[in-house]
């Protein structure tokens, strides 16, 4: 990791009411690649997620300190404005929540906000996109169409091409298969590969095969504090840590 | 195991059987009020009725116009004032206050629809009637005693504001915080997220919360009886007094009944405002579906 990382954390405390979530993260994530957070479930790797594009705003008596820099400016900055910060990054969530409205708003709707008026503009970053995850051929002939009416994998298709269409750096997966049936997933998990040329990608699972598959890093959470973070291979063939080994193995989960 | 089964099978039954007398309690009234005002449809026709607007009960002239039109002025203006206060109280406590705000505010709104109608009703004799007469009508109108449809449109959209407050503040919590972090994780501000989204989603229990506030406001009597001025004419403007049907019966009945057909006119009234309130129902009913099945579509 000899390039200069995309997202650094440094030092970063969260605290939601007393219980106390992120532990001193300090942690460096590199420019284009995919890196995967596991972790056993409620051990903060989603709270560190989302700590990313400030998502944990919204959450009541949330507390956090410590420093996110991403391409070097501090979004927890009182100065840093929160639409520009989130703009940088696309999110795909657990499920997918299309939006309600249709096929093609949705996809337009980023571009929209952003000041994008032009039909033949948008028509040409919607068609894009929805080229970009593989949908164009499935829903160009109902572009119209409710969201909702697709069926879920493609839903999350949309959701991703919906992330993309406002120009994001970075892409958030939250655990975004675990909705979804295995043809969906691997078609999901083939896009994050694609997709790694051009952008960030930041993934949490709790699916060891899927972190192996699509990531060339791996951060392993414990009880709200980083216990490893390395190579793919390298971290689950050969951990360093006794925890990082118990917890590949299957011991703590 | 078998008696298991069979409590089941009757508590269903039972249910029903409860469910089907309460909700045929709307038809008892109905056909009830149908059989007493028999007396005067025999009298006059339907047309007659309800287009004529001159009310003179000892000249056996009976024109229930004015009141209908006071009905409608009273409760259009109510809904006017409060929906949109509503809607912004509720979105306010939903998305925007903080959790030591909202748990000051909440009690406050449902103190509201706790407090009874005649303390709404002094109210609007003592504050609103004042601020009208002697404030707002003398910008528009030459004179205005301030006992108008307006002072019963405001005592009552205060009095409707709780109820529609807290129904869309309901359906605002059924949206997915998710569905939200999608808009927002996209840069959109909150402001664009509520408007685009949220809004968007809540329309139908929004629509379905206005009904309800407004098949209230239809109703309701005590409060809007005591400024509206009561005076059986049409109203031309919010300024002038109207005569709602509520109002009308409560003001009138039990009282000079010896009037040849003004008992049968006044259960009349009753039957009107029941029909205007289940036409209201029901069309309502039939956008609402129609929405639904836009939004889904």
């Amino acid at each position: 990791m000899t390039q200069t990382p995309h997202i650094s954390v440094q030092h970063l405390n969260v605290h939601i009411g007393n219980q106390h979530i992120l532990k001193d993260i300090t942690i460096n994530i590199p420019d284009k690649k995919v890196i995967s957070i596991i972790g056993p479930s409620g051990c903060g790797k989603t709270t560190l997620l989302k700590s990313f594009n400030r998502l944990l705003d919204n959450t009541p008596e949330v507390k956090i300190t410590g420093k996110v820099l991403v391409d070097n400016e501090d979004i927890y900055d009182a100065n840093a404005e929160v639409t520009h910060i989130r703009k940088k990054m696309g999110l795909l969530s657990q499920r997918p929540f299309p939006l309600p409205m249709s096929i093609y708003d949705n996809v337009a709707y980023g571009p929209r906000i952003h000041g994008i008026r032009k039909k033949s503009e948008l028509d040409q970053l919607v068609e894009e996109q929805l080229k970009a995850t593989g949908l164009w051929n499935e829903v160009k002939d109902r572009l119209n169409a409710s969201a909702t009416r697709l069926s879920i994998g493609q839903q999350q298709r949309l959701c991703l091409a919906r992330g993309l269409a406002v120009g994001p750096e970075i892409i958030l997966g939250d655990e975004s298969t675990s909705a979804l049936d295995p043809v969906s997933t691997s078609i999901i998990e083939d896009l994050f590969i694609s997709l790694k040329e051009k952008y960030t990608i930041v993934l949490v699972t709790h699916i060891l095969r899927q972190a192996r598959r699509v990531s060339d890093y791996i951060i392993f959470v414990y009880m709200g504090k980083i216990i490893e973070f390395g190579p793919t291979e390298e971290l689950l063939l050969n951990p360093k840590e006794e925890l990082t080994k118990e917890y590949v193995k299957g011991y703590i989960s | 195991m078998q008696l298991r089964l069979l409590k089941d099978k009757i508590l269903a039954k039972l249910m029903l059987v409860l469910t089907l007398a309460s909700v045929s309690v709307i038809l008892v009234i109905g056909i009830g009020l149908y059989y007493k005002s028999v007396p005067i449809l025999h009298r006059l026709s339907w047309g007659e009725l309800i287009t004529s607007s001159v009310w003179k009960p000892l000249k056996g002239l009976f024109g229930f116009y004015p009141f209908i039109m006071g009905t409608l002025w009273v409760t259009g203006i109510a809904i006017i004032i409060a929906l949109p206060l509503s809607l912004l109280t509720a979105l306010y406590i939903t998305e925007y206050a903080s959790v030591n705000i909202k748990r000051l505010l909440a009690p406050f709104v449902n103190l509201l629809s706790g407090i009874p109608p005649v303390i709404f009703g002094v109210w609007g004799v003592l504050f609103i009637i004042p601020l009208i007469q002697n404030h707002i009508a003398p910008h528009f109108v030459e004179f205005s005693t301030g006992y108008s449809v307006l002072a019963g449109g405001i005592v009552l959209a205060v009095m409707i504001f709780p109820l529609i407050v807290s129904i869309i503040s309901e359906v605002l919590r059924t949206i997915p915080q998710e569905l939200k972090d999608a808009s927002l994780s996209l840069g959109a501000t909150q402001w664009e997220t509520i408007k685009k989204v949220v809004l968007r989603k809540a329309l139908p229990g929004i629509v379905a919360a206005t009904v309800l506030a407004v098949s209230r406001a239809f109703g309701e009597t005590i409060a809007v009886l005591m400024v509206c001025g009561n005076n059986a004419a049409v109203p031309h403007s919010v300024f002038d007094p109207g005569y709602p049907l509520p109002a009308l019966i409560a003001n009138n009945y039990g009282e000079m009944l010896s009037i040849p057909l003004y008992d049968s006119a006044l259960m009349f009234a009753a039957l009107l405002l029941f029909i205007i309130i289940l036409l209201f129902n029901i069309i309502s009913r039939v956008i609402l579906t129609r929405l639904e099945r836009k939004l889904a579509s």
